[in-house]
């Protein structure tokens, strides 16, 4: 067996090369560097330098890079604008999630335990917290996860696909683990995601699997060639196409592989939730965007009726459960399965509207989400000695807060009417072209759904917006709530305010951003 | 000079400024009292320089491309039947302010309360202009925030309830209609100005889809009208909301329900609002005898006034969905006269609360000798509400049903019947609250103040001044109205 050496275009990957060295880096300080405080310094800023660095870069490359883009990987990684632009996307709301990460009370109390090892109430957990202990394997941890997803994105091969797929789950599982407070919920969360994860995983390697058994290709290029040759309903490539679509469900939070969802997003520590619903289902979404029009879209299979099922099953589930929600967390959990549902919605129009439209809905949503989640961190229990205790989640205790942080509370009502795609905000337009793109291929049962579920969530966004506002803050102890503002948080929550209604208002630069990128490259042979 | 945009741009200016700057707080109502005025002035001036030869094209033109990659466009012009509109917004939010100055809020809710009226008022002005299909939905859902947080904070008991309900209520009837807008570009000719209503105007669609979209449209307009059975949300706001709120929603902002039908159903939609026709004159007829025999089955005031403005609205969509020049033009003309005439009864209703407290008709009595001026001035706006002559809604009614005649001469038989259930249940109302002995309580009752006066004496002034010589706002509309029959009757008509 001859071995050939793949041809590599060390340039193209530069974001990439950043942000996964950078994380190699951060495991290295965490093994040189022995005080805490020096050692969270270095991590941040290790992380933010690479961060812009990787923004940068991948800015650069899209002003150099045009037409077909760059083959960077001998044919399994495709460097072009659509792939340049998710990264581009994904940098930016890890910026801010950074931010979230980074944050710290008053305090100096950080979102993540002092010591992970420590069973949760122990002395050692005691001990712990009173020497000043800090968690800093995050920020690597956190590296490593985007530019696994930064891969994922770019990958226009099933095996790397898998790969990349991996590279940011693994990371995952562990940060989800290391919430500082309700440890045992986050513990359960962790163990929840990795059984799932790992099972649609090997879902998802089965199926690369059968396909690579029925065609002898994993390339996106060589299998939409081999559309040609095969038929259109040759049942191991069926099989292995609906499992390969399993596995990005699965990540994507489309019902019914949603169940992970609320009790992950809930036991997460908050910034990593925001982290996981921003930046994972967006990355989710690029790479179906990817596989769907890359390759299957092509092969007359008629996988369309699988995706409209699904899309109208999480629009509608996502929708309605969260009617029912009383904990904040998960309400916004099932906002964003409700979410991924109209991402898919985009899938049953033509590529390029596809393509744009839901790379603006993924920004949209994703800002919204960071800062929704960063005004969950600031709204807090009060605890007995009066110092700030855990978040608080119980819808109740929200009551009231529009009068007693009027900027927060109005913040977060821009973020649920742009969740509810109320127009001015950035939702609205978001909406507005994933539906224009349906309809343009004749999708309109689908938007009608669509516009149903929308008038569902509607309803449990403007009830928090009643709670908020129209309701009395509850004036027992159990319910008393702090809201302490914290710097991290406050900069995301303006930041993501301010880009929502600028998104609503004035959309058209990015729009015309993610319509020049909506060009996939997949025919390279 | 895009006196549109700065029309738009000033109350919304003004209305974020008093939310957000503390600073402004203390003097609140009578910055808010100037930036009204000074719009009012803004109006005038376009009055004046409104071409009354032209008044069926629009005017005052400007279009600058908003979202060039979806076809949307800032696009703002008006003819006459849009200017009358944004007049009656013009004068009618400065007198609300007048007529709440004396409401119990300390300086912050002063300020919120005011500052969402102006906010509310821009978009007011933005929608009566909006030549952009996509721009006017825009405005016409983004204005259900201002609205919510109005009728959600200020208020009755049930406010909370009633805010609700109003917005699930229009959402779902925007959320329709998005559909269809977003349907619109696809089978428009698409491009930068997809959205344009002149680049909409004349396309030759299916008739399956050019009825599926009119059946959008029209249903997010019949929620907003309101017309039967979408009408429900009305009473609970107006029961609910102050009387200033109501008095906005009512006589301006529910017109956009029918400024709708007209400039865009009977438009964009001309066979299929012709197809419709006998269906929604049935349901306009329909909401007139009801609402007035509920309005007459009412001891709440503020319920009561509600459902004779479903009553009225049935009327305008009777006349607009009749086809004819008369009716059409009578139909606009009282959307701008039904806007003086109930916004009068509901200010003078939340007068009467603000002195009793109640908005229960059985609670007062004999008013006529305690408070005779306000008695007076209650007689005549609710003799206009029941379309006496001399005042101005009487015209408009009277061109409707004369106009619709012989279009739909049993509709218009039936409707007569409302006008007379009017006059039984304003008169009943009078009867109750201002006739008989004067009760204990109601003896000490204050008298119209000069400020109350101030906020509804203008609007029978003008009342008078249109009952008398209707021609003075009928000339604006007559055109207008016109060019929207020619399209409406198209071909095969």
């Amino acid at each position: 067996m001859n071995f050939t050496a793949p041809v590599i275009d060390w340039i193209a990957l530069l974001p990439i090369l950043i942000v996964l060295g950078a994380g190699a880096l951060g495991v290295l300080l965490e093994a040189l560097i022995r005080v805490p405080a020096t050692r969270r310094t270095l991590q941040v800023a290790l992380s933010a330098i690479a961060l812009v660095a990787a923004l940068a870069s991948v800015i650069a490359l899209s002003v150099t890079i045009d037409g077909p883009g760059v083959d960077a990987v001998s044919r399994m990684v495709s460097i072009d604008r659509q792939s340049l632009l998710w990264q581009g996307i994904l940098l930016v709301l890890a910026l801010l999630s950074l931010l979230l990460f980074a944050d710290r009370t008053r305090t100096r109390e950080t979102a993540f335990t002092p010591l992970a090892s420590a069973s949760p109430g122990s002395v050692d957990e005691a001990l712990a917290r009173r020497k000043g202990l800090e968690l800093t394997e995050v920020f690597p941890l956190a590296l490593l996860s985007l530019g696994g997803m930064m891969l994922f994105v770019a990958t226009t091969e099933l095996v790397l696909l898998f790969v990349a797929l991996e590279m940011f789950s693994l990371p995952l599982y562990i940060i989800v683990a290391i919430a500082r407070r309700r440890r045992l919920l986050a513990q359960e969360a962790a163990v929840k995601y990795f059984l799932l994860g790992a099972f649609a995983s090997a879902v998802f390697l089965f199926g690369v699997a059968l396909v690579y058994g029925a065609l002898v290709r994993t390339g996106f290029a060589e299998i939409s060639l081999m559309a040609a040759v095969i038929g259109s309903r040759d049942e191991l490539v069926l099989v292995g196409f609906v499992f390969v679509l399993v596995g990005l469900l699965f990540k994507l939070g489309a019902v019914p592989f949603h169940q992970w969802t609320p009790d992950v997003y809930e036991g997460a520590p908050t910034p990593v939730t925001a982290f996981m619903a921003a930046l994972v289902k967006g990355a989710a979404a690029a790479a179906l965007l990817r596989v769907w029009f890359g390759f299957m879209y092509r092969l007359e299979l008629e996988l369309d009726w699988i995706v409209w099922a699904v899309a109208i099953a999480t629009m509608l589930l996502g929708s309605i459960v969260a009617l029912r929600q009383t904990s904040i967390k998960r309400m916004l959990a099932y906002s964003s399965i409700g979410h991924a549902g109209f991402i898919l919605v985009a899938l049953a129009g033509p590529g390029d509207l596809a393509l744009s439209s839901v790379a603006f809905y993924v920004i949209a949503y994703g800002l919204a989400t960071l800062g929704a989640f960063a005004v969950v961190t600031q709204v807090r229990e009060r605890t007995e000695d009066g110092s700030l205790g855990a978040e608080a989640w119980r819808l109740g205790q929200w009551a009231g807060l529009g009068k007693r942080s009027p900027l927060l509370a109005a913040a977060m009502a821009l973020f649920l009417l742009s969740f509810a795609g109320i127009p001015l905000t950035a939702g609205f337009i978001g909406k507005f072209v994933v539906f224009g793109a349906a309809v343009a291929d004749g999708g309109w049962p689908l938007v009608l759904i669509a516009v149903i579920a929308s008038a569902i969530a509607a309803f449990f966004y403007v009830r928090l917006i009643v709670l908020m506002y129209f309701t009395d803050a509850p004036d027992d102890v159990e319910n008393a709530v702090a809201v302490e503002p914290t710097r991290g948080a406050s900069v995301v929550v303006a930041v993501t305010a301010v880009a929502t209604l600028v998104l609503g208002v004035v959309p058209s630069w990015v729009l015309s951003l993610t319509q020049d990128a909506a060009v996939l490259v997949v025919s390279r042979l | 000079m895009p006196l549109l945009t700065i029309l738009v741009a000033l109350p919304a200016l003004g209305g974020l400024l008093l939310l957000t700057v503390p600073g402004l707080r203390a003097r609140a109502r009578e910055f808010a009292l100037g930036v009204t005025v000074l719009e009012l002035a803004g109006v005038v001036a376009l009055l004046v320089g409104f071409d009354l030869s032209a008044a069926g094209d629009i005017q005052f033109a400007e279009t600058y491309a908003w979202i060039p990659q979806i076809g949307a466009s800032w696009a703002l012009g008006v003819n006459g039947i849009g200017l009358s509109l944004i007049v009656l917004a013009a004068v009618l939010t400065p007198l609300v302010l007048v007529a709440g100055w004396k409401l119990p809020d300390e300086p912050a809710r002063a300020a919120r309360y005011v500052g969402l009226i102006l906010v509310s008022q821009a978009f007011m002005v933005g929608i009566f202009a909006a030549r952009d299909v996509l721009l006017f939905y825009v405005l016409f859902e983004a204005m259900l925030i201002p609205l919510y947080f109005l009728i959600g904070s200020f208020g009755g008991e049930q406010r909370r309830y009633a805010a609700v309900k109003f917005l699930i209520y229009s959402l779902a009837g925007g959320l329709i209609m998005l559909v269809a807008v977003v349907a619109l570009y696809f089978v428009g000719p698409g491009g930068e100005q997809a959205f344009l209503i002149d680049s909409l105007t004349g396309l030759e669609l299916a008739p399956v889809t050019e009825r599926l979209l009119f059946v959008a449209f029209f249903i997010a307009f019949a929620i907003k009208a309101p017309m039967v059975p979408v009408h429900t949300w009305l009473p609970t706001v107006a029961e609910n909301a102050r009387a200033g709120t109501t008095a906005l929603l009512v006589a301006v902002l529910d017109k956009i329900g029918t400024f709708g039908m007209i400039t865009l159903c009977l438009v964009l939609f001309p066979n299929a609002s012709r197809w419709a026709a006998p269906v929604v004159v049935g349901f306009a007829v329909l909401s007139v005898i009801y609402g007035a025999l509920l309005a007459i089955g009412q001891d709440n005031m503020l319920r009561l006034v509600s459902f004779t403005s479903v009553s009225h609205f049935g009327i305008m969509i009777l006349g607009i969905f009749a086809f004819q020049q008369t009716s059409v033009e009578g139909a606009a003309l009282y959307m701008f006269n039904h806007g003086l005439s109930t916004a009068g009864l509901f200010l003078l209703v939340g007068f009467l609360i603000e002195r009793h407290g109640t908005p229960s008709v059985t609670a007062y009595g004999g008013l006529q000798k305690a408070v005779p001026v306000l008695a007076g001035t209650f007689l005549i706006v609710g003799l206009s509400a029941l379309s006496l002559p001399g005042l101005s809604p009487f015209v408009s009614e009277i061109m409707v049903l004369v106009g619709a005649w012989s279009a739909v001469p049993v509709a218009v038989i039936i409707s007569v019947l409302g006008v007379v259930l009017a006059a039984l249940y304003i008169l009943l109302m009078y009867q109750k609250l201002f006739t008989g002995p004067t009760p204990e309580a109601m003896a000490g009752t204050a008298e119209l103040s000069l400020r109350e006066r101030v906020a509804i004496w203008p609007l029978i002034a003008l009342m008078l001044l249109l009952g008398f010589v209707p021609a003075l706002a009928i000339q604006y509309l007559t055109e207008p109205v016109a060019a929207v029959l020619a399209i409406a009757q198209g071909v095969g008509a």
